[in-house]
C-alpha cells in the first residue's frame, strides 16, 4: 500500500513559477484525478511525483519515506503518457517488457509474464507487431499494459485518453474504472480535461488553478458545494451561470435579487445581518433551471437559441444588455417552438450558490 | 472568364524545359571527362571531346617506312599503308585526300598520282595502301605522306589501365581509404555522445554548449594549422596517418555535434522519460532508445564527413607527410598528374572518375538516411 | 603496418576505446564513487548525475579544445611573433598584411566567395528542388544535378578545365564561342575579377546538387494539408512556393547555407588545380598556404583575418541555436 503526501510543494521554471505551495495527501488505493485549465501545471505536477521533474520547494513523500532526489526507476511509480510514448523501435512484446529487462529479469519470466497480460489486454495478436503498425487503441492498451507489467504502487495517467475518438475513449474509461476495481490497493493519479472521465472515475478530485489548488474534494462535494467561482465554473457542464445579484435579506435563508431584474428569490445559504445590501454573484447551474409562471422567478428573459438534443433541451436566454452574458438552461425532455419566447425561470433554493469576491458564502 | 483548370502545382512546360537546362548544363562538363577519360592523349588535344563519337576527319603526316623498300623492275618502290601503326592499325579510317607537302597536304584526291619533287610519285588508295616509286633509292629519309582521312570514333580503357597498373592512382587510392574511415567512424561516434548529454540531460552551461558548437562550425580550420603541427611534433606523432585522423576527428566534431544533436533533440521527450521510468540509466537511454531512433542521422552525419575527407586535400598537404609513401588521391591527382604529367588529360580523367566511384557509391546507397539526417524536423513518430 | 590495416586497427581502438570509456566510466560513477544504495543513496544519485553529462562530453569537448579553441589561441599568439617564432613583434604581421597586395586581393576575393557561392548554390538548389518536385523524369535530373557533390575539388577542377581551356578544340566554352562566330580562343580565367566568379561558378556547380537534395527532402516533409490549404485560399505556384513553402524551410535553409559557406573557407584546392592562385584568383586560404612554412607568424595573422571574416556567421548562427534549443 501506498499513499502520498506532497507538503508545500512548488514548481518555478528559472524565475517563473508554476506551481505554489502545493498539499496533498492522497490515500492509498485511492483514484485521484487531477483536473484544471490548459497550462494551469497539471503534467509538471505528475512529472514531480514521477521524479521527472526536479522538486524546486517542498516535499514529496510515498509510504512516508521522503521521494524528492530517488529516481523516477526507483519510486515504485508507473506512468502512462498522454502521447503513449512507445518506443518506436521496438515491438509490442519488447516495449512491454523493456521495464522489466532493464531490472534485470530472466528472459523467460519476462515473456510469461508480457503474454499473460497482452491476453487480459487483447493484445495477444499483435505481440509481434511494431508501434506503427497498431491502432490508436492498441497503442493506449499497450502503454497501460507496460504500467501494469511493472506492477507499481502508485499509477500516474496523464489524459491517457485524450488521443482517442469518442466511442473508444468510453470504452478505455470503462476498462480503466474495471482496472482499478481489480487492484484496489493501488493509488492511481489521473489528470484530465474531461467532466466526465473526472466524475465518473474520481474518488476524489483536486482542481488546480493558478499556481495552487483551488478545490480538493469527492466529486460530487465539488459539484454540490464549490468552494469558489473557478471551481464551480469548471465542474459542471455547461458551466455554471453567474449572475451579479444583491442580498436584501440574511437569516438561515437568504433572499436576493438578481441586477438584470426578476423577482426576489431565495436561497439555501445562511447569512449573518452584516451581509444586508451585499453585492453577490449568484450561481444556478443551467440543470437546476426551471421554468414558472410563478411571480418569485430567478429572472425573465428571451430566447435566443434552443439546442434539442433529446433527453435534454437547452435554451440560450439573452443578456439584458449587448455584450452581457448569456444564461443557459436544461430542461428534460423536448421542448421545441420556444424560439423568441420570453420565459420566467426559477431555481430552488438549495441549488443556488452565492460567492462573494469570487469565494463561496458556504465556506465562511 | 475563363477558368483554369488546371492544378496550380502541376509542373508547366516551362518547369520542365527550365530543368532539362539545368540537368544539361550540370551534367555536360562530367560527360566531358567521362568521354576524355576513354580518349588517348593526341585525340584529346585534336578535336573537342564532344566531336568523340563522330567520324572525325584528321590530318596527319607519316614516313613512309626507308627500310621497306624494295626494286622493281629498276624502279626504287615503298609500298605500306598509312594506318599500320598500332592505335589505327584496329580501327582503319578512309582516306580522303593525300598530299607531299606540308602546305599542301590534301593536293590529291585518293587514287591520283602525285609528282614527288625529286622525281617519282605517291598515290594513296582510299584504304590507305600507299604506293611510293622513284627512279632514284630513296636513302636514310624516305619522303612524307600528307593524309587527311575520316577516322572513326575510337575508344579505349587505356588511360584507366595506365592509372590502375602504374601505381599512380592505387597507393594513394588504398591511404585515402585508410585516412578517411577512422576519420570518419571517430569524429561520429565521439559527437554521439556529446550530442546526447546536450539533448537529453540537464547541466549547467548547456545552452552555452550547444551556442558554442554552432559557433565552432564555422570556425575556419585554417587557424589550427600552424598550432597544431607544432602540437603533433612536440606529442611525437608528426606528420602521418595519427596526426590527420586526430586532425580529421577534431575539425569534423562541430559539425557532426550540431547535427546529431539536432536529430536526438527531435526524439520525442515523453519517449526518454518512459525510458527513465522503466528504469534505464543513461547509458542504456543512449544506446537502446536514442542511438536506434537517430540511426539515419548517424549514417547521414557519416557520410557526410566520409565525403568531405575523402575529397579533402588540404588538410592533407599540411598533415601528412610530402613523401610518396602516404600521399592520398586528392594530393597525387594535383601535384602527380597536373605536375609531371601535365597536360596528359586522359590520364587525369580517369584518376579523377576513380576517386569520385566511392563518394558516389556511398551516396547513393545512404541517400535516404543522409536526407532524413539532415532535415530539420524529427521524421514521423509513433 | 599497411595503412589499411593501420586504419582497421585505429578504428578498433578508437572506439571501443570511446564507448569503453563511457561506459566504465558511468559505472565506476555510479557503483564506486557515488553508489546508490545505503544512507546516502538519493544524495548520490544526484551528485553522480551532476557528474554525467560531463563523462558523455568529455571527449568531444577534449577533441574541440584541442583541435579548435586551443589552435585558436595558439594562432593569435604565433600571429604576433615573427618568421621563426622568437621575436615577440606586436601586430607587425597584420601591418605587413595590410599593405602587401596579394593579401588585399585575396582577402576581396574570400569576401566574395563567403557571399556569393553560399547563396547562388542555395537559391539554385532550392529552385531546383521546387522545380523536379513534381516532374516525372525527376530522379533523373536530380541524379545530374547531384553528381558533382560527390567529387573532390580537384576533380572538379580538372572537370572544367575541359571547359575553360583555352583553346576550341578542348574547351567548351571556347568551342561555342567558336562557332558564335568569336575571333581567336579567350582565356576566360585570366580575365581580371571575372576569372574569380569563373572560379566560383565550379563550387557553385558542385555545391547546387547537395543544397538541392536537402531542400527538396525538406519540401517533401511540408504537411500537405499547409499547401492545400493555401491552394484552396487562391494562392498560385510562385506564391505558395515564396510565402508558404520556403518560411516553412527555414531551418533546412539555414543548414545548408552554413554547411557550403563552411565548404568555401576551405576552397584552397579549386584555386590551387585551376590557377595556382595566379591572375588574381588568389583567395585567403591559397594565400595562407603560400606564406605557411615559410612565415607561420604571417600566415596565423592570415588565419586570423579568416576568423574575422566568419564572425558575422558565426554570431547568426549561434543566435540561431540560441533561438532553436531550449
Ligand atoms: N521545461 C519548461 N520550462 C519552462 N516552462 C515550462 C516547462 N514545462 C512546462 N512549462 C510551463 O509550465 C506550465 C504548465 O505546464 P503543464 O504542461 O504542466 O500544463 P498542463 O496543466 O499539463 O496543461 P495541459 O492541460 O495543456 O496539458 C505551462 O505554462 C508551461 O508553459
Ligand atoms: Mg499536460
Amino acid at each position: 500500500m501506498a499513499d502520498l503526501r506532497l507538503a508545500g510543494i512548488g514548481k518555478s521554471f528559472g524565475a517563473v513559477e508554476i506551481l505554489k505551495n502545493i498539499n496533498l495527501h492522497i490515500e492509498a488505493g485511492e483514484l485521484f484525478v487531477l483536473v484544471g485549465p490548459s497550462g494551469c501545471g497539471k503534467s509538471t505536477l505528475l512529472r514531480m511525483i514521477a521524479g521527472l521533474e526536479q522538486i524546486t520547494a517542498g516535499t514529496l513523500e510515498i509510504d512516508g519515506v521522503r521521494m524528492n532526489e530517488v529516481p523516477p526507476a526507483r519510486r515504485g511509480i508507473a506512468m502512462v503518457f498522454q502521447s503513449y510514448a512507445l518506443y518506436p523501435h521496438m515491438s509490442v512484446r519488447q516495449n512491454m517488457g523493456f521495464a522489466l529487462r532493464m531490472a534485470g529479469q530472466g528472459r523467460a519470466e519476462i515473456d510469461a509474464a508480457v503474454t499473460r497480460t497482452a491476453h487480459a489486454l487483447q493484445l495477444g495478436s499483435c505481440l509481434d507487431r511494431l508501434p506503427a503498425a497498431l491502432s490508436g487503441g492498441q497503442r493506449q492498451r499497450v502503454a497501460i499494459g507496460r504500467a501494469i507489467l511493472r506492477d507499481p504502487w502508485v499509477y500516474l495517467f496523464d489524459e491517457p485518453l485524450s488521443n482517442l475518438d469518442a466511442a473508444l475513449r468510453v470504452a478505455t474509461r470503462i476498462e480503466i474504472a474495471k482496472l482499478k476495481q481489480a487492484m484496489p490497493d493501488r493509488t492511481m493519479i489521473y489528470v484530465t480535461h474531461d467532466q466526465v472521465e473526472a466524475m465518473t472515475l474520481a474518488d476524489r478530485i483536486a482542481v488546480l488553478g493558478c499556481k495552487g489548488i483551488a478545490q480538493v474534494g469527492a466529486p460530487l462535494t465539488l459539484y454540490r458545494k464549490p468552494r469558489s467561482e473557478f471551481v464551480a465554473r469548471f465542474i459542471g457542464s455547461p458551466a455554471m451561470n453567474l449572475l451579479a445579484g444583491e442580498i436584501v435579506q440574511t437569516g438561515e435563508v437568504t433572499m436576493l435579487r438578481l441586477a438584470r431584474g426578476g423577482g426576489s428569490i431565495a436561497a439555501l445559504v445562511p447569512t449573518c445581518p452584516g451581509d444586508k445590501g451585499r453585492r453577490v454573484t449568484v450561481g444556478i447551474r443551467p440543470e437546476h433551471m426551471y421554468p414558472t409562471e410563478s411571480a418569485t422567478h430567478a429572472l425573465a428573459a428571451r430566447v435566443e437559441l434552443v439546442e434539442v438534443l433529446g433527453e435534454v433541451t437547452q435554451l440560450h436566454f439573452a443578456p439584458c444588455r449587448p455584450g452581457g452574458q448569456t444564461v443557459i438552461a436544461r430542461l428534460p425532455g423536448i421542448h421545441a417552438g420556444l424560439h423568441g419566447r420570453t420565459l420566467r425561470i426559477a431555481a430552488a433554493p438549495e441549488n443556488l450558490h452565492l460567492f462573494a469576491e469570487g469565494r463561496s458564502l458556504l465556506y465562511r | 472568364m475563363r477558368v483554369r483548370a488546371r492544378h496550380p502545382l502541376r509542373a508547366c512546360r516551362a518547369a520542365n524545359i527550365a530543368v532539362l537546362v539545368l540537368a544539361l548544363v550540370w551534367f555536360i562538363p562530367t560527360l566531358g571527362l567521362l568521354v576524355s577519360s576513354f580518349r588517348e592523349r593526341d585525340q584529346i588535344l585534336a578535336s573537342g571531346w564532344w566531336q568523340a563519337p563522330l567520324a572525325a576527319e584528321r590530318t596527319f603526316r607519316v614516313r613512309a617506312d626507308a627500310g621497306a623498300a624494295v626494286t622493281e623492275g629498276g624502279r626504287h618502290v615503298i609500298a605500306g599503308n598509312v594506318f599500320a601503326n598500332d592505335a589505327d592499325a584496329a580501327m582503319p579510317g578512309r582516306v580522303k585526300a593525300f598530299g607531299v607537302s606540308s602546305r599542301a597536304p590534301a593536293a590529291f584526291g585518293t587514287g591520283l598520282r602525285a609528282d614527288l619533287v625529286g622525281g617519282g610519285s605517291l598515290s594513296v588508295g582510299a584504304d590507305g595502301h600507299y604506293r611510293l616509286e622513284s627512279p632514284r633509292a630513296f636513302g636514310e629519309s624516305a619522303p612524307t605522306i600528307y593524309v587527311r582521312a575520316t577516322m572513326p570514333p575510337r575508344f579505349s580503357l587505356d588511360n584507366y589501365r595506365r592509372v590502375l597498373a602504374d601505381d599512380v592512382m592505387v597507393r594513394p587510392f588504398v591511404n585515402t581509404l585508410a585516412v578517411t574511415i577512422p576519420a570518419t567512424v571517430l569524429p561520429t561516434v565521439i559527437a554521439a555522445f556529446a550530442a546526447y548529454a546536450l539533448a537529453w540531460m540537464e547541466f549547467r552551461g548547456r545552452g552555452f554548449l550547444i551556442a558554442a558548437s554552432a559557433g565552432l562550425l564555422v570556425v575556419p580550420l585554417q587557424l589550427a594549422f600552424v598550432p597544431l603541427l607544432k602540437l603533433h611534433q612536440g606529442l611525437g606523432i608528426g606528420q602521418g596517418l595519427v596526426g590527420i585522423w586526430l586532425a580529421h576527428t577534431g575539425f569534423g566534431l562541430p559539425l557532426a555535434v550540431y547535427l546529431l544533436h539536432r536529430a536526438m533533440a527531435g526524439v520525442p521527450r515523453d519517449i526518454i522519460d518512459c525510458a527513465r521510468m522503466d528504469g534505464a540509466s543513461e547509458v542504456q537511454i543512449f544506446s537502446r532508445i536514442v542511438l536506434p531512433l537517430t540511426y539515419p542521422a548517424l549514417a547521414g552525419c557519416a557520410t557526410l564527413q566520409f565525403v568531405w575527407v575523402w575529397n579533402d586535400l588540404l588538410v592533407a598537404k599540411v598533415f601528412l607527410p610530402p613523401a610518396d609513401g602516404v600521399r592520398v588521391m586528392t594530393v597525387a591527382i594535383t601535384d602527380d598528374l597536373l605536375g609531371s604529367h601535365g597536360g596528359d588529360w586522359g590520364m587525369l580523367a580517369a584518376a579523377a572518375f576513380i576517386s569520385m566511384a566511392l563518394p558516389l557509391l556511398v551516396f547513393f546507397i545512404l541517400q535516404r538516411c543522409l536526407l532524413r539526417g539532415l532535415l530539420s524536423k524529427a521524421p514521423e513518430w509513433r | 603496418m599497411p595503412p589499411l590495416v593501420m586504419a582497421l586497427m585505429s578504428i578498433l581502438i578508437g572506439v571501443t576505446g570511446c564507448v569503453g570509456y563511457v561506459y566504465f566510466s558511468n559505472l565506476v560513477l555510479d557503483r564506486v564513487i557515488f553508489p546508490a544504495s545505503g544512507q546516502t543513496c538519493a544524495r548520490n544519485i544526484g551528485r553522480a548525475n551532476l557528474v554525467r553529462p560531463w563523462l558523455f562530453l568529455f571527449p568531444a569537448l577534449a577533441g574541440s579544445m584541442l583541435y579548435l579553441v586551443f589552435p585558436f589561441a595558439g594562432a593569435f599568439w604565433r600571429s604576433l611573433f615573427d618568421r621563426e617564432g622568437d621575436a615577440f613583434i606586436g601586430f607587425a604581421n597584420y601591418r605587413a598584411l595590410g599593405a602587401d597586395h596579394v593579401f588585399q586581393g585575396a582577402l576581396a576575393n574570400s569576401l566574395l566567395w563567403v557571399l556569393v557561392v553560399p547563396a547562388a548554390a542555395t537559391c539554385l538548389g532550392l529552385i531546383a528542388a521546387r522545380l523536379t518536385d513534381r516532374l516525372r523524369w525527376a530522379n533523373l535530373a536530380r541524379a545530374a544535378i547531384f553528381m558533382p557533390v560527390t567529387m573532390s575539388l580537384v576533380g572538379a577542377a580538372l572537370i572544367w578545365k575541359f571547359v575553360y581551356a583555352n583553346d576550341a578544340d578542348i574547351g567548351l566554352l571556347n568551342a561555342i564561342r567558336a562557332t558564335l562566330g568569336a575571333a581567336g580562343p579567350l582565356d576566360v580565367l585570366q580575365i581580371p575579377v571575372w576569372n574569380s566568379f569563373f572560379l566560383m561558378a565550379v563550387l557553385i556547380w558542385t555545391q547546387t546538387g547537395f543544397a538541392m537534395v536537402i531542400l527538396s527532402a525538406a519540401l517533401r516533409a511540408i504537411p500537405r494539408e499547409i499547401i492545400e490549404a493555401a491552394i484552396m485560399d487562391g494562392a498560385d505556384a510562385t506564391q505558395i512556393f515564396l510565402r508558404i513553402e520556403v518560411p516553412q524551410i527555414k531551418g533546412t535553409i539555414t543548414v545548408v547555407w552554413t554547411l557550403v559557406t563552411i565548404l568555401v573557407l576551405k576552397v584552397f584546392d579549386l584555386v590551387y588545380a585551376m590557377t595556382g592562385g595566379n591572375f588574381g584568383t588568389q583567395v585567403l586560404p591559397g594565400f595562407m598556404m603560400g606564406v605557411m612554412f615559410r612565415d607561420d607568424g604571417r600566415a596565423s595573422a592570415v588565419a586570423m583575418v579568416l576568423m574575422i571574416l566568419v564572425l558575422p556567421i558565426l554570431a547568426w548562427n549561434i543566435g540561431q541555436a540560441r533561438k532553436g534549443g531550449d
